[in-house]
């Protein structure tokens, strides 16, 4: 673990660079074959439609997996993740309309931890909904 | 049909050995839109101290989720799948996953409540390298909707 960021330049209240992310049905499909949940929800609008969902959703995973850049963006080695957790409250329909949906993620630290770690809470929207809540990481900082 | 109580404590038997491959590591990076050159770039990874392309953090997924199957399929555990949705999902690591691992998983059921009618059930994975050394603990939530109410 290697970071140039320093507990001592972090405090309470500092923001992380916000994220916005395009997601398109090809980014579905590739999280499809990259993670191997093929799910039909996920790239099949005429079933996902015939079981009450508005449209293809986006696995919940892709938009766990998308949001964490946030942090690590920030911290510039993944590795100082030390923690990840959210829970799903809400999909994020991808529409087949040459658009697809937009994730819009910030995050913030909230506190100050043992051992030059930080936590940080996350915030994933789409169409000005949040999508993900609780969504927390442990950041182990320089 | 409620899901049955008795699970609660169950630990199924270690996961065939996943081998962590880098391509595997630069597809998964790729497909939730990551350009971190420590994803892809090996003299990157090894420049933060890493043997080899190092794991997104949500990685995991791509092996454990498949092998907590095996509890959440049991047909014992009278789980009606179609009706699952996955409902929270944590990762809390001892040391990133980096290319080259060989990582064995033991999936437990950890919990079983009903609320709001539906059930809700909580698979602990214990992620660890075939040589015994703990990596990750992911802890994932499935939601059954209305079996309680049928």
């Amino acid at each position: 673990m290697t970071t140039n960021l320093k507990f001592t330049d972090v405090e309470v209240g500092t923001k992380l660079p916000a994220l916005s992310v395009p997601i398109q049905r090809l980014n579905l499909i590739m999280y499809a074959g990259a993670s191997g949940d093929f799910n039909i929800i996920h790239w099949n609008e005429r079933f996902a439609t015939s079981v009450g969902l508005p449209n293809v959703i986006a696995h919940g995973m892709f938009t766990m997996g998308a949001a964490i850049r946030v942090v690590t963006d920030w911290v510039g080695d993944p590795g100082a993740v030390v923690e990840y957790g959210v829970r799903f409250t809400r999909p994020v329909p991808v529409p087949d309309d040459g658009v697809g949906a937009v994730l819009e993620i910030s995050g913030e630290v909230t506190e100050l931890l043992a051992d030059r770690r930080v936590r940080v809470v996350l915030t994933a929207s789409s169409s000005g909904q949040t999508v993900l809540g609780k969504a927390r990481a442990v950041v182990q900082l320089a | 049909m409620a899901l049955n109580p008795d699970f609660i404590g169950r630990t199924y038997p270690p996961s065939e050995p996943y081998l962590v491959g880098r391509e595997k590591i630069r597809e998964f990076a790729r497909a939730i839109g990551d350009s971190n050159p420590a994803y892809s770039d090996v003299a990157a990874a090894q420049g933060l101290g890493y043997a080899d392309v190092v794991a997104p953090p949500t990685f995991a997924i791509a092996f454990v989720h498949a092998s907590a199957e095996v509890a959440i399929r049991d047909p014992d555990l009278g789980l009606d799948y179609t009706k699952v949705v996955h409902g929270e999902e944590s990762f809390v690591y001892s040391r990133p996953i980096v290319a080259g691992d060989e990582l064995v998983v033991v999936n437990t059921i950890e919990n079983i409540r009903a609320a709001a009618g539906n059930d809700m059930i909580t698979v602990r994975s214990d992620v660890s390298t075939t040589s015994g050394e703990p990596v990750v603990v992911t802890t994932m939530v499935i939601v059954a909707r209305g079996t309680d109410a049928q």
